[in-house]
């Protein structure tokens, strides 16, 4: 661990997390994770997804208790048994999703929940503008939220807690829905408050923001912390690049190399909008040769979930052309690209991919229950038969196959998932975070299977957040950053340190 | 049309007004916290047999009352039970209640049909006031529910837009995970606005036998309760147009009683459809405005709300 903080300083830290342990079913989510914040400090929070940011600020912010641990508040002990105690203490989080009633306005927002029982509309209206000017917070009190951007209702969110008199303010990924423009509003408004004497925690995975923003950092890995309040003016974004990914031994050996076949999807020039209608790729270019596996890396929210959706023809496109083995299949629906063999193994494996209601025949059958038909009605022994073939060439480990496929464990489903794309034989194969979340058998259990696929001559296009997986299982490496390819890596002699740079937008040279 | 007849029209337009205002006002406050009670006939029916079976063994119409309402808080309770507690589906649960509600008060009531009336609630005496013309016979010698109705309406409108309590339920209504995040109990708010509308809608089948037609009969509602749930969709949720949807739609049952007096050849069949083809119509209109801006509707009407636990 590194520390940089002085331990000696007489004012107690705003927030002291010491030893957090918390644990879920199957997953160690905090294993010891130590937090500390300098009072009047914007102190970033660094991790890739599944690094325990996210559990550790519920931890602080009262909405899980940990198994073990302390949490000090300027020096004080607290145990927490709800959010409100969090709130009591002067504890605020503005969560990613936001906690706002549209139909509301602003200043019924901010006070719900935190005000006289008799409300006068035009005095509420003055003192919430009032504190909104105090920390130039730029907002009109009286509109209704639903008429508001992204930007603005997050100043609502941060109103919501200043209302309440937070002296500690955690912004769970507070850029991860702005503009441009806005995020640099935000810093300086963050810094104001910083000013004032709050201390706000900043969680980020955008390395130059917390440079910009951010006084310190602390990097948790693998529920650990890596590296605890270091000075963000001392360190650069590579290295706390590569403090994220880390560097633990790879787990499996690489597939022995073999020679590229044809081209069976090419992207070329692919322009997208994300959900807010905001560009997220840009004259993305790329190719997957059968019988290779081509690794995409980058920290997330940089465009790898939308290249995926534009693939698998879940997002429009803005520009540019898809061919799948050999066919435009630009505008085509999923069906469609189906049928012309692409196979996708979406990101959310429940919803997107499976429907959790329906039994495991059915979900085994949904790509293509269109052929298992007997005249207008489905065949029910030709599904089952398919089902149970995909179970056992899978290792599928199910109960009964008319129950939900909810009672499946993480590692089951996404066999099942993984064995319901690959049973249409598919020339070009999709996998977004195929492993994410999964335990180590089902992280190898599902890496063999691309493994195994790519020999058979499979295209397979890898998204993943774990930098370990793609370099053992690629065969060539793409780093995105804001939307496009910024280098392109052999797995075999890349350097980490490069890998990382790339990811920071830092392209090596 | 003499005069006579029609002041008759309009008096009896703005009693059966009250009689349903009561009802869909009850229904509003709950669909503003979010539930669904599709069990305001049931409630109606058992507000209005508790009314005159109290009425009979007390001979006092404002114990009946109270009673009645008492009785159809207790009863909305059930719904709020399985939907609230349980989250159960509410609009099953609200047609249960329906079933439940004309079941048991036909069961209550058995020995109490064509028995005269305990006890009524005398029309309220205004004085001078119930002199003028036109105004006097229509609004100033009214039924006292009359009177609650409006009183009840004015301080829905009051609690709802100008109390933390009111935010709070129409947040309940909007995002109950929200009103929770921020510190009060859904299940609390939500119960509450249940009692209320469960308290109204018995008040609403007490104005039916201890005022209306002070006598019990299996079925005396018939179907005032669901043009109550119409009344509120109507009324854009807002009690105020809820009011003046209430005296149209009493106009119309008031008229119904009436074509053949007034020598007009129209099926009261087709009439008694025209608070739900009116209704339809305005479903269209906030289905097309909620285009542009969030639908006048509850968001989160009929939605069950457990705590995301991971």
């Amino acid at each position: 661990m590194i520390t940089l903080l002085d331990m000696s300083s007489p004012t107690p830290p705003a927030v002291n997390l010491v030893d957090v342990w918390k644990r879920f079913p199957g997953v160690v989510a905090n294993a010891g994770a130590t937090l500390s914040v300098t009072e009047g400090t914007i102190h970033a929070v660094l991790g890739e997804n599944g690094a325990g940011k996210s559990t550790l600020m519920n931890v602080l912010s009262g909405m899980y208790r940990p198994d073990s641990g302390e949490i000090q508040i300027k020096g004080q002990q607290f145990w927490f048994r709800s959010p409100a105690d969090a709130l009591a203490a002067g504890i605020g989080m503005v969560h990613q999703e936001f906690r706002l009633i549209p139909s509301f306005t602003v200043a019924e927002n901010v006070v719900l929940g935190a005000s006289e029982r008799i409300l006068r509309r035009s005095s509420i209206e003055a003192q919430v503008g009032d504190v909104a000017n105090e920390f130039g917070l730029k907002i009109d009190p009286t509109r209704p939220v639903w008429q508001l951007s992204m930007g603005e209702r997050q100043r609502v969110e941060i109103l919501k807690s200043l209302w309440r008199n937070a002296q500690i303010l955690i912004l769970d990924e507070p850029t991860a829905v702005l503009t441009p423009s806005e995020a640099n509003e935000l810093g300086t408004v963050l810094r104001e408050m910083a000013n004032s004497g709050r201390s706000i925690i900043f969680i980020s995975h955008k390395l130059h923001e917390v440079k910009e923003f951010c006084d310190e950092a602390t990097v948790l890995r693998g529920g650990e912390t890596v590296a605890a309040s270091l000075l963000v003016k001392d360190t650069d974004t590579v290295k706390l690049a590569g403090l994220m990914v880390g560097s633990s031994p790879s787990t499996i050996s690489r597939p022995t190399p073999q020679s590229q076949g044809t081209p069976l999807l090419t992207v070329s020039g692919i322009g997208a909008l994300d959900d807010r209608f905001l560009p997220a790729i840009q004259d993305l270019n790329l190719t997957v040769h059968g019988g290779e596996i081509v690794g995409i890396a980058g920290v997330s929210g940089n465009g790898q979930r939308e290249i995926a959706q534009v693939i698998a023809g879940l997002r429009p496109v803005t520009s540019g052309k898809i061919i799948i083995n050999g066919e435009d299949l630009t505008n085509a629906l999923p069906v469609e690209r189906f049928r012309a063999g692409l196979g996708y193994v979406p990101e959310d494996r429940l919803g997107v991919g499976l429907a959790p209601r329906l039994n495991i025949i059915e979900n085994a059958i949904l790509r293509n229950y269109r052929n298992l038909r007997q005249g207008p009605l489905l065949a029910e022994e030709r599904m089952r038969t398919y089902c149970e073939d995909i179970i056992n060439r899978f290792g599928v480990r199910s109960g009964l196959l008319g129950d939900p496929i909810a009672g499946l464990s993480g590692g089951n489903l996404q066999r099942l998932l993984v064995g319901r794309e690959l049973s249409g034989n598919p020339k070009v194969l999709v996998a977004a975070q195929p492993t994410r979340g999964l335990d180590v058998k089902g992280v190898k259990a599902i890496q063999d299977l691309l493994v195994a696929e790519r020999s058979d001559g499979v295209a397979i296009l890898l998204i993943s957040e774990d930098l370990d997986e793609l370099l053992t299982l690629s065969d060539r490496l793409l780093v995105m950053h804001e939307g496009m390819i910024v280098g392109e890596f052999d797995p075999t002699t890349a350097k980490r340190h490069d890998i990382g740079a790339a990811m920071a937008g830092e392209v090596a040279t | 049309m003499s005069e006579a007849s029609m002041i008759g029209l309009l008096s009896a337009a703005v009693s059966f007004g009250a009689l349903l205002y009561l009802a869909a006002l009850g229904e509003l406050i709950s669909e503003k916290a979010g539930i669904l009670n599709l069990g305001v006939e049931g409630m109606m029916a058992v507000g209005a047999v508790t009314g005159f079976m109290v009425a009979l063994e007390t001979e006092n119409a404002w114990v009946a009352l109270l009673a009645a309402m008492l009785v159809g808080a207790l009863f909305a309770l059930i719904h709020g039970f399985f939907t609230v507690v349980l989250g159960a589906e509410q609009v099953v649960s609200g047609l249960s209640l329906t079933i439940l509600g004309l079941g048991a008060s036909a069961f209550v009531g058995k020995n109490a049909v064509g028995k005269p009336s305990g006890a009524v609630l005398a029309s309220v005496d205004w004085g001078p006031l119930s002199d003028i013309p036109w105004a006097g016979p229509i609004l100033f010698s009214q039924s006292p529910l009359v009177y609650f109705a409006i009183l009840a309406g004015l301080a829905a409108a009051f609690v709802l837009t100008r109390t933390s309590t009111g935010l709070a339920l129409r947040g309940a209504g909007e995002s109950a995970s929200t009103v929770d995040a921020a510190g009060h109990s859904v299940v609390r708010l939500r119960l509450g606005a249940i009692a209320t509308g469960g308290a109204l809608a018995g008040a609403s089948g007490a104005y039916l036998t201890l005022s209306l037609t002070p006598q019990w009969t299996e079925g005396v509602t018939a179907g005032r309760g669901w043009i109550a749930v119409a009344l509120v969709i109507f009324g854009a949720w807002r009690p105020g147009r809820c009011a003046v949807g209430a005296l149209l739609f009493g106009g119309l049952l008031a008229l119904k009683s009436r074509l053949q007096t007034f020598g007009v050849d129209l099926s009261p069949i087709l009439l008694s459809m025209i608070p739900y083809l009116l209704t339809i119509g305005v479903l269209i209109v906030i289905s097309i405005r909620a285009r542009h801006r969030p639908s006048s509707a509850p968001a989160a009407l009929g939605q069950a709300y457990r705590r995301e636990e991971r």
